[in-house]
């Protein structure tokens, strides 16, 4: 543990007790008999694994020959959550596009009878909230006009792309963990499936059954923010040499089931609830969206906050901030007489362009919000997932009928609409680091020019480098009533959280820290995995309690001096509707 | 020894279960499972097989329900069945806990099993009964809440929790063994066995193929109707004692016990 | 025709308190369509003229009294099919408790039924009887009407209460019961044996939690010591908080990953009252807290709340319970 001299220490002074490649790397694949073997390995039932699953089949129907070549399993989906969508959370509104060319029989109408989408972007509204309850309309800023976009909710698009996999004849593994990489001989050559049956102190139990070596042509990773074999990956091949650290946001959102429909798209950008001095570096804003369900006629609406985890106030507290800002009167007119039906919390990475890890390495490829897909100027990643998932099958089918190097994926993305949208917000986010009020002019003019001004490459600071202190953001926070603000235990409940009891700890963290770290995670962490004994000293290192069958797995942790690994396969939350 | 495992698909126990406000019925959309329980009846046949004391031919998981049920089936067979039969017909939707029992016992017919196992109850809020139906309509011995079994004297030692403590019980073959999840702890399924459970047979059968009397089953055939969901009723707020005088508290403690005859 | 007949289970020459509860249920319910209340009983010797009598006191008209292997559920089928073929009956009702559903799904099976299970309630509607029973974790309650001759009533565990009253005993009746061939295919071998460690947590009048509030693994001594006060059918349990910190074995715990409990008393003791503990607990018919937190979520539902420190209010109530007991 490194010597610490009382100043306020940053998460990275105290790293989690972890080896990621010499962990999570698995040099030798089993014998052919202990081992399964599949065509295409997609790590991750999410929105781009899906698409490059839906897609990859649609092209081997026409080519019958490398299917064939494929042998008995062409494409496995490997998916830790009971269902595909389980783990994934998103705002969100999507820019239809690439989910049209997906699909390209399927009406928005029928993406709406599907019931993962909610209707047509119409009206939408700006606001800045200088305090709790007033409320200023600006003019929409270009990155966040969202006229004929759709609102859905990734967890049913991934059940929904799911079904349409399976259709196609995609085995997909739910309740299983990737857990470990192949890499032989420099090249990747499959993935280790998790072990199941463990106990508290990972000691085998009496039905404990191995994982099992999945050998794959392609592996494609797409385990979202920052992955569990991504990170591993990303070491082993050095694919972020040269490039910006990563950043990420954690944004934590609630689905309410409303009286009246909400008739806009509401983008805040604070600063309330976030404090604007530059000292506590809150950077976030919040957002509201009304949701259909063509189905059942409901009106829903889908409200979250979003903050930058390079903040240095340790009680920062996304889902309190959420609480609180439930409390001003523009949302209070909108949720009042309603019933919370879902809460979800997830990361998401920040980086944006410059962060962008190299997206290919011999045997596989990165695909999505693993590969730092996301445009966080304009909050929108969903549509670059289901781009990158196609491109990704693209350049796999190529690969495996022509022998094109699998690298041609990468000129890909840079050309397509991928590439280009997040070049043009390179350097929109990284000015907000000098706080709202000297950021902001700097982001918009970067946004007008399209990253022109300024020039050059912005650079990042990681997250966990950043010295944290206790300060009094906790203050603001309400207490919740059960009704219409809620304590993080019962958030927990309607995630569908479900974690055996005795099931092994999964989060990494070096368990005896300064008071200031401890907090930074007690606050943080959404789920309450984080706590303080009662007789733990106010200065200096204490130990932190870990209730890990809590965690939600939205990857906080591992951007603030933890490190989240899979569960056992099955466990954490089963999103529906986020 | 043959072996049938009545097996049932049930909501995730993780899903918010909600009343869906269109129909004023249960919502029944969202992620189905097997049923927990009944993976500890497969457990239960599994280690009859595995233990050696009698020859196990043949373990087949039969379940009735919609066209999803086959998950269900599919797990069950990764855990370890041969085969399994999947009832399903319009004609059966909306069945009561009689009228299932009733049809299930039609498959089973067919099928002749020595041994009928069971979860004993379902995350969906029936308990200890089907396998109760199941065993009148078959002529079969039946026991509940077994967490210990045993093949001996031709037959099954069997040990069941009841009301005064622990009962062990002689059940002669055929017979219907509802089993409480303290009997086993179920194993997971390899990779493989989850693959290769596609491969195995599945036969799907209609109510006329097993002759169910259609008068008998489905919302026409079930005798108890269930509906009206309200809340319960609103209980009245509590009473808060703040202590500040530790002895005083108590006496009001004993007093609101006395009152409720509970001391 | 608007009769009940109810089951009574019986052992060690006393009769099941659930099995009261569903006597006295059933002859309330009964008066009400203009009916009454019969009971069976099935056993060996020890049923007595005057036990048997006894179920008047709790509200049965006649007794039916039948010879069999005692603790088995089809001999019961068989035995309850022919008195209701002879007699009539419009509803068999059973208390909570294991025998109970066997019977009352044999019974379905045999006379083509309405069953119910987990009745909380049973009133009458319409010169019928209709049965309520919680879903969706205890959160709305479904009512259930019957078709038919025969309607099947099996309540949830401690739902039914027994109610004494005057008046004579009932009236016995033997009846001869040729059992079907595959009742007599299982044989008791020993009955009732206990085993010490288990304590039968769902089945307790009184629960006496404890949860992170006690502090250390040692206060539950204290809760042993309470629940000994209370006497009579009491237990102690725990949430998972404490039993994954080892002060308390997993057999004890309650909620969302534990048991699911409803007794007449739940006192819990330093426990928050988080919804995956409310969700083992919430049906409990009395339940007292005790936690220093005023802002504890347990006192939203808690029907006597008392906030302070448990270590110095649980000494003092074991010994005032002591005392009124004693005395």
């Amino acid at each position: 543990m490194a010597a610490w001299d009382g100043r306020p220490p940053a998460p990275s002074e105290f790293p989690p007790p972890v080896d990621s490649v010499g962990e999570f790397i698995k040099r030798e694949l089993d014998p052919a008999e202990e081992r399964i073997e599949v065509g295409v390995a997609i790590v991750g039932g999410g929105t781009a694994g899906l698409a490059c699953a839906n897609r990859l089949l649609q092209l081997l129907a026409q080519d019958p020959e490398t299917l064939a070549a494929l042998g008995e399993v062409p494409v496995a989906v490997i998916e830790k959550a009971k269902a595909c969508g389980g783990h994934s959370l998103s705002g969100a509104v999507m820019r239809p596009g690439p989910l049209l060319e997906l699909f390209p029989e399927l009406s928005r109408e029928q993406w709406r009878a599907e019931r993962f989408a909610f209707g047509e972007v119409r009206n939408e509204a700006v606001y800045l909230l200088p305090s709790a309850s007033a409320k200023l309309r600006i003019p929409i800023p270009p990155n966040f006009r969202n006229h004929g976009n759709e609102v859905i909710s990734v967890a049913a698009l991934a059940r929904f792309q799911q079904r349409r996999a399976e259709e196609q004849g995609a085995y997909v593994l739910t309740e299983t963990t990737a857990a470990q990489l192949i890499v032989e001989d420099g090249r990747v050559v499959g993935v280790r499936s998790g072990d199941k049956g463990r106990g508290k102190d990972g000691e085998p139990l009496s039905n404990f059954e191995p994982g099992t070596d999945i050998r794959a042509r392609v592996t494609v990773l797409a385990e979202g923010c920052w992955g569990h074999l991504t990170g591993a990956a990303i070491r082993e091949f050095r694919l972020a040499e040269g490039r910006e650290p990563q950043v990420w946001e954690l944004g934590v959102k609630e689905i309410w089931k409303v009286p009246r429909p909400l008739e806009a798209v509401i983008h805040t950008l604070g600063p309330w609830p976030l404090q604007a001095a530059p000292r506590y570096r809150q950077v976030g804003g919040t957002w509201l969206y009304p949701m259909k369900d063509a189905t059942t006629g409901e009106d829903l609406v889908s409200i979250g906050l979003v903050v930058d985890l390079d903040y240095r106030d340790a009680t920062t507290s996304p889902h309190d901030l959420l609480q609180l800002f439930k409390t001003h009167p523009l949302v209070r007119g909108i949720l009042a007489g309603g019933e919370r039906i879902g809460w979800g919390a997830k990361a998401l990475p920040g980086g944006g362009y410059w962060s962008m890890p190299k997206l290919s390495m011999p045997g596989a490829l990165l695909v999505g919000d693993a590969g730092g897909m996301v445009d966080t100027a304009s909050l929108k990643g969903v549509h670059h997932c289901i781009k990158a998932g196609m491109l990704a099958a693209e350049a796999i089918h190529r690969h495996l009928r022509d022998g094109e190097p699998l690298s041609s994926y990468e000129q890909a993305i840079e050309s397509s609409s991928v590439g280009r949208e997040l070049y043009a917000v390179r350097n929109a986010r990284q000015p907000l680091a000098k706080g709202l009020l000297l950021g902001a002019p700097i982001s918009g003019l970067s946004i007008l020019t399209k990253g022109r001004i300024p020039p050059g490459r912005m650079r990042w600071q990681p997250n966990d480098e950043e010295p944290m202190f206790v300060g009094d953001t906790a203050k603001r926070y309400v207490k919740p009533d059960g009704k219409y603000t809620f304590d993080k235990l019962s958030s927990v409940y309607i995630s569908g959280n479900a974690t055996r009891d005795d099931a092994p700890n999964h989060i990494r963290v070096e368990r005896r820290v300064p008071r200031e770290i401890a907090e930074t995670w007690r606050w943080m962490c959404p789920a309450g995995v984080y706590e303080i004994p009662e007789d733990a000293p106010e200065r200096g290192l204490v130990d932190v309690i870990v209730n890990y069958t809590n965690c939600v797995q939205c990857g906080a942790i591992t951007a603030k001096g933890g490190r989240l690994t899979p569960p056992e396969g099955g466990d954490g939350p089963l999103y529906r509707l986020t | 020894m043959k072996i049938c495992v009545l097996v049932k698909e049930v909501p995730d126990a993780a899903v918010e279960k909600r009343i869906d406000p269109r129909t004023g019925r249960l919502d029944r959309s969202g992620e189905k499972n097997l049923n927990p329980y009944d993976t500890h009846a497969i457990e239960a046949a599994m280690q009859l097989r595995e233990g050696g004391a009698v020859e196990v031919e043949e373990i087949v998981a039969v379940t009735m329900g919609p066209e999803s049920a086959v998950r269900a089936l599919h797990k069950a067979v990764s855990l370890g069945a041969d085969r399994s039969v999947h009832l399903s017909d319009p004609t059966l939707a909306g069945s009561d806990v009689a009228a299932t029992g009733y049809a299930l016992a039609k498959v089973l017919e067919r099928e002749r099993p020595d041994l009928v196992l069971l979860g004993q109850q379902s995350d969906d809020g029936e308990c200890y009964t089907v396998g109760a139906v199941v065993a009148d309509h078959l002529r079969m011995p039946s026991l509940t809440q077994v967490i210990k079994l045993e093949v001996q004297d031709g037959g099954l030692r069997c040990e069941r929790q009841a009301e005064y403590g622990y009962d062990t019980v002689q059940v002669e073959l055929p017979a219907v063994i509802s089993v409480g999840d303290a009997i086993n702890e179920p194993r997971y399924p390899s990779l493989k066995a989850i693959m290769g459970a596609r491969k195995k047979p599945l036969e799907t059968v209609s109510a006329s193929d097993v002759g169910i009397d259609a008068a008998l089953v489905g919302e026409q055939g079930s005798r108890v109707r269930c509906g009206d969901f309200h809340d319960p009723p609103e209980k009245a707020p509590g009473q808060i004692i703040e202590d500040e005088d530790t002895d005083e508290t108590v006496k009001r403690i004993v007093a609101w016990l006395e009152e409720r005859k509970l001391i | 025709m608007a009769d009940v007949l109810t089951y009574v289970l019986h052992y060690q020459g006393a009769f099941n308190k659930n099995s009261l509860g569903a006597v006295s249920e059933g002859a309330a319910r009964a008066a009400e369509i203009g009916g009454a209340c019969d009971a069976l009983v099935l056993g060996g010797e020890d049923l007595s003229d005057e036990l048997c009598a006894s179920l008047g006191s709790w509200g049965a008209r006649r007794v039916f009294r039948a010879r069999g292997p005692e603790g088995l559920a089809q001999p019961v089928v068989d035995a309850m099919t022919k008195v209701i073929d002879e007699h009539g009956h419009s509803y068999a009702l059973f208390g909570g408790g294991l025998l109970g559903f066997e019977i009352g799904a044999g019974l379905a099976a045999r006379k083509h039924a309405g069953v119910t299970m987990e009745v909380t309630a049973v009133r009458a509607e319409d010169g019928r009887l209709v049965a309520e029973r919680p879903i969706l974790q205890d959160s709305k309650v479904s009512v259930s009407r019957y078709q038919g001759e025969l309607g099947i009533i099996i309540g949830r565990i401690n739902a039914f209460e027994p109610v004494r009253r005057d008046g004579a005993g009932a009236e016995v009746v033997d009846v001869e019961v040729e059992l079907s061939p595959w009742s007599t295919k299982a044989r008791m071998v020993s009955r009732g044996e206990q085993r010490g460690a288990d304590v039968d947590i769902e089945g307790a009048d009184i629960l006496v939690a404890g949860g992170r509030g006690l502090g250390k693994a040692e206060g539950f001594q204290m809760l042993e010591e309470l629940a000994r006060a209370f006497g009579g059918n009491s237990a102690v349990a725990a949430t998972r908080a404490v039993v994954d910190a080892g002060w308390y074995p997993y057999a004890a715990q309650i909620g969302q990953t534990g048991k699911t409990v409803s007794p007449k008393l739940y006192l819990a003791a330093g426990i928050s009252g988080a919804i995956q503990h409310k969700v083992g607990m919430q049906a409990s018919e009395n339940i007292i807290a005790i936690n220093k937190d005023a802002n504890a979520p347990i006192f939203e539902f808690a029907d006597l709340g008392v906030v302070g420190d448990l270590n110095k209010i649980v000494p003092k109530l074991i010994e005032a319970i002591r005392a009124k007991k004693g005395s």
